[in-house]
């Protein structure tokens, strides 16, 4: 048992499959980032719930990516988001939507349910509360000007 | 998403279709507003049963357009919202703040 978790460990479990794009932080590749997670996704027949979940997450982080991150840039910048996707023979999702825009200064300020920066554009402040809730892990990480990235794994099918 | 009125007795019922995210409340945000402020109804409805998607951009259209009749001195309802739609409106606490009711509906079944 003990050597078997070592073993696991010490080799990186490779996904059963995996997919990379990127897009234009336009508001209109919400809907287009979804249709491809929940595309992807399907391949293990989730449940209506599980996919909704995930779906709801997926259209958190890239809305906060086209909404957020380039709010502020003037540069002539490519804007993009970048979305990934990898699942695992155990039924683990693991979804992570990057950008290269502002950054997040407080992540922990910004993870508050509620907290918004844009009270005005009637944004609600409860992405990452919604994240956090719909999938079994999130992580978030950001640099000032460099970005932020945001992970989150879900794992379907536990029965 | 689009955006379809009913009306009765003092009452105005606006049902969405489609998908709620960031990008699509922005052209039902306005009309609603327009409608509501035209109108002046007593009680206003938000019928969501034809939702296949909603984010927490829901929430911001459901509180604005609160905003919106509460200023005129209306009352609002949430109606027959799915449950993936019911459970982002209770994470923020919305039915606290709005009723959330479910009617009989014209089922297929
Ligand atoms: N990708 C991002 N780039 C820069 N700032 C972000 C990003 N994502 C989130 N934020 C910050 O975190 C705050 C909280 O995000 P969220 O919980 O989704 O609420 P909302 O999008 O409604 O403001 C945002 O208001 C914004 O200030
Ligand atoms: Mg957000």
């Amino acid at each position: 048992m003990k050597s078997a978790t070592i073993l696991n460990k010490a080799i990186k479990e490779m996904p059963v499959n995996s997919f990379k794009c990127e897009f234009p932080a336009k508001s209109l590749n919400e809907s287009f980032a979804r249709i491809i997670v929940s595309a992807f996704v399907n391949q293990l027949d989730p449940t209506i719930a599980e996919l909704s979940d995930i779906k709801t997450s997926v259209s958190e982080a890239v809305t906060n990516s086209i909404v957020h991150a380039y709010r502020e840039t003037d540069i002539k910048k490519a804007q993009n988001v970048y979305l990934s996707g990898e699942y695992y023979s155990d039924g683990k999702i693991v979804i992570t939507v990057k950008d290269k825009g502002c950054g997040i200064p407080n992540i922990k300020e910004a993870m508050q349910p509620l907290y918004t920066t844009l009270p005005s554009d009637e944004r609600s402040g409860m992405g990452f509360t919604i994240i956090a809730s719909f999938s079994d892990k999130l992580k978030v990480s950001s640099a000032p000007n460099k970005g932020t990235t945001v992970r989150f794994e879900k794992r379907i099918g536990n029965t | 998403m689009y955006v379809t009125y009913e009306r009765s007795r003092g009452a105005l019922s606006a049902s969405l279709h489609g998908e709620i995210d960031h990008h699509s409340v922005q052209s039902v945000r306005e009309d609603i507003d327009k409608t509501i402020l035209q109108e002046r109804p007593d009680e206003f409805k938000l019928e969501l049963s034809d939702i296949s998607f909603m984010d927490s951009s829901g929430l911001g259209l459901v509180m604005g357009r609160y905003r919106t009749v509460t200023g005129i001195g209306g009352t609002m309802s949430v109606v027959n919202p799915s449950a993936n739609v019911l459970k982002i409106l209770n994470m923020a606490g919305m039915d606290k703040l709005i009723k959330i009711e479910a009617t009989e509906r014209k089922s297929k079944r």
